[in-house]
């Protein structure tokens, strides 16, 4: 199994990375190692300064066309790319290819034809098919960048890395960690980056608590703990991350209520009570207050949620800066075999 | 017209010496080691080359009528003539469903005038294929149906599949049947198993698969309809096959070679290539489909060709369309089993041959006074599967980074060539 996920990994690097090792595109953690994770966190870091300053902007992408491709809408993750890219001094389309294109019966390979005949640098794509992003990088001529920005329930690798850089922030490091993710496992492509990062990361336990119809079939293969109940699950936790649940899972017959969900699953004062005094709460956002977390807790002094949204714009410039900077380099090698070529 | 021929330095499986074959009005008139003289229109130097029976396929796509641009009953019998079938079963689900005996006599005057080889059509069990009407079954077996099958869909539930069964039962029908239960798999397009729970794909559930067969089983027991079950894909379903024929189920089973070939790793890189229904599962399902196949429990391989132009394929994994053009790959495919010592050349062939030819009633021996339908191969060559290389129409190949072993020379369907090698 060891040899079949290291093909997989292969598979994920070659794919987003260039032949130097540099980034070129942002789609998976996957095939990604520690040494890559911790220099978008250090990369990260640096740019938090710039949205301190009183003129918030660097000119690491000027000149470039950034298209923001969000074929399910989120106006958040949508906002935070969108002034990354011009906080790196991109020009920025935003396109919401839910009312456009697709509704015309074009497919998303002509849709993104038209796309690259205007010349883009960069798509950062979300998508509701897990793999869309994988689809459209291998699609597209080379020379433009993809981030991906949540595909069904694949992966959401910037927030994961968003959320590796508010606990390398409060707790300074990873090995030795105990995090908990809960909820919505099943569904959710934030968590798949986060176990993802955790364990590369070098985190000590990855534990995912949620009722069996919230976790995915085989979740054994994905090198995790995983606990049923809340209250023996919170003990020694370094770090609680909370998962949002979306109303539609009471209709599938995935859970029976709301109430008995946040009762089970919920993160009050008291569950809390049970990790560690200096665990932290967190939180992809946007939160369901009384749903999966306590108010009390969500602006609690142990809760570093609006930490996270700062943060995610600084991570956003990192991978933008970096896969670009890859592309561009990239570029060069490509013009540098031509001329060898002719 | 078929023209007379004759097969000179053949050699058969098992047997050290040659053989010679005099092929006259779509027959075999002798099969004899030594050299034969009668004058004829065509002789083929066979040698180097191995005499093989003609294939027979059970589930086969043709995509005619309504589907040009995935292919047509001349294009993929053309391609299943160079991968050794000289029969195939048309499966239903073309546009319009194969449902009425319009649509049966059109198929079969289309292969009458085009086919390379013998086309025959499975009507539809349900209308539409919708699962909730039946279909004029009978009607459909006068216009020359086989069997009856729901092409990848289910029917609508328990009851429908009870009738179903006890009138198929009534006329003596065949039903040939893929099982699965439309609840469970809902939406569901991959294994659900690690590979799902890695890249976040909709799964399907081995119960999807498993508790579709028990409530086949036990409804055939019930009716004493003859069934079929189609693709099978789980350990489950192979050890609850065995079980239901030793209480005397009349149940007969199949797979497709790539459910023997590949597992839910294939989707790594979600590589819509390998989206196929039911959905490539696990390695140890993998190992018991193919001892299925060699303890006989499994009657027949087949190859579930679906030939696709390449926009349905090139979209994100789950709205690609399922199936590979697999027809002229299977007997290489289980070459390559055979070289690796996962399964015997014995039971490829019967898998190939008697297997299915006995679930049709169908007669695909090679013997004097038989209808002249066999395949001559180099079984040691070397050809590469590609969209160019291909005859079918669609261009996703199952292996199609490797050469694949096994390179027919000749096909010869009820005595005409029906392909040869260029």
């Amino acid at each position: 199994m060891a040899e079949e996920l290291n093909a997989h990994d292969r598979a994920s690097r070659r794919l987003q990375l260039t032949e130097d090792g540099q980034l070129r595109h942002f789609i998976t953690l996957d095939g990604l190692d520690r040494a890559m994770l911790t220099d978008i966190l250090d990369t990260a870091d640096s740019f938090i300064e710039v949205g301190e300053r009183s003129i918030k902007k660097v000119p690491l992408l000027r000149g470039s066309t950034v298209v923001n491709l969000f074929f399910e809408s989120s106006t958040r993750t949508r906002s935070t790319f969108e002034l990354a890219a011009k906080r790196l001094s991109a020009d920025v389309l935003n396109l919401d290819i839910n009312t456009s294109a697709t509704s015309k019966g074009e497919s998303l390979s002509d849709t993104l034809l038209n796309l690259e005949a205007m010349a883009s640098d960069m798509f950062v794509v979300r998508h509701s098919q897990s793999g869309a992003p994988h689809f459209i990088a291998e699609s597209v001529t080379p020379g433009v960048a993809i981030i991906n920005a949540g595909d069904g329930r694949h992966a959401h690798p910037t927030q994961a890395m968003l959320d590796m850089l508010t606990i390398r922030q409060n707790k300074q490091r990873f090995e030795g960690l105990k995090v908990a993710i809960v909820g919505d496992i099943l569904h959710s492509r934030v968590a798949r980056s986060q176990i993802r990062a955790l364990h590369t990361l070098g985190a000590a336990e990855v534990r995912l608590i949620a009722p069996g119809t919230l976790l995915p079939a085989d979740v054994d293969s994905l090198g995790c703990t995983v606990e049923y109940d809340m209250k023996k699950g919170m003990a020694d936790l370094d770090v609680v991350i909370m998962l949002r649940l979306q109303k539609e899972r009471m209709e599938g017959a995935l859970l029976p209520s709301e109430r008995e969900f946040y009762r089970l699953y919920g993160l009050d004062t008291e569950k809390l009570a049970l990790a560690k005094p200096d665990c932290i709460v967190m939180h992809p956002g946007p939160i369901n207050r009384g749903v999966e977390i306590e108010s009390a807790v969500a602006d609690g002094p142990q809760s570093v949620i609006l930490n996270q949204v700062t943060n995610g714009i600084a991570v956003r410039m990192a991978v933008m800066s970096m896969a670009m900077s890859g592309q561009v380099e990239e570029r060069a090698a490509r013009a540098r075999r031509q001329e060898v070529g002719q | 017209m078929s023209a007379s021929l004759r097969i000179e330095n053949a050699r058969m499986i098992g047997e050290d010496a040659p053989v010679h074959l005099l092929v006259q009005g779509g027959i075999i008139q002798r099969i004899s080691p030594e050299p034969i003289t009668d004058p004829v229109e065509r002789v083929i130097d066979a040698t180097g080359l191995t005499l093989l029976p003609g294939f027979v396929d059970l589930c086969c796509n043709l995509r005619e009528p309504g589907n040009g641009q995935k292919g047509n009953i001349a294009s993929e019998t053309r391609a299943a003539a160079r991968g050794g079938f000289t029969t195939v079963c048309a499966s239903p689900d073309t546009s319009p469903v194969n449902d009425s005996g319009a649509v049966t006599n059109l198929i079969c005057d289309v292969a009458h005038a085009d086919a390379a080889i013998r086309v025959l059509p499975v009507g539809a069990a349900t209308r539409g294929l919708a699962g909730e009407l039946l279909s004029d079954m009978v009607g459909l077996s006068r216009a020359g149906c086989v069997a009856f099958s729901n092409g990848t869909r289910a029917m609508a539930n328990a009851r429908i599949l009870r009738r179903c069964m006890a009138y198929a039962r009534t006329f003596d029908l065949t039903l040939m049947l893929q099982p699965i239960n439309r609840a469970l798999a809902a939406d569901g397009y991959a294994h659900d198993g690690k590979v799902a729970a890695r890249l976040g794909l909709l799964g399907v559930p081995e119960v999807a698969e498993t508790t579709a067969v028990m409530e086949m089983l036990l409804l055939a027991e019930e009716t004493r309809v003859r069934l079929h079950l189609g693709q099978l894909s789980c350990a489950r379903s192979v050890e609850m096959v065995a079980y239901a024929r030793r209480h005397g189920v009349a149940v007969t089973a199949d797979v497709a070679m790539h459910q023997l070939m590949f597992t839910e790793e294939a989707l790594s890189g979600f590589e819509s290539r390998y989206h196929v229904v039911p959905p490539l599962r696990t390695e140890a399902d993998r190992k018991a489909l193919i001892r299925g196949v060699e303890e006989g429990v499994i009657d027949a391989i087949v190859s579930q060709h679906q030939p696709h132009d390449s926009a349905a394929k090139q979209a994100p994994l789950g709205e690609t369309e399922p199936g590979l053009s697999t027809v002229e790959s299977v007997f290489s495919m289980g070459l390559s089993l055979v070289a690796a010592g996962e399964l015997s050349m014995e039971s490829l062939l019967k898998a190939l041959t008697e297997g299915p030819a006995g679930v049709i009633g169908v007669d695909s021996r090679l013997q004097q006074g038989a209808a002249a339908s066999f395949s001559l191969w180099d079984l040691q060559g070397q050809w590469q599967a590609s969209p160019e290389t291909l005859l079918s129409r669609g261009g996703h190949v199952p292996v199609p980074d490797q050469p694949l072993t096994g390179v027919p020379h000749w096909t010869i369907a009820e005595g005409r060539i029906a392909y040869r090698l260029e």
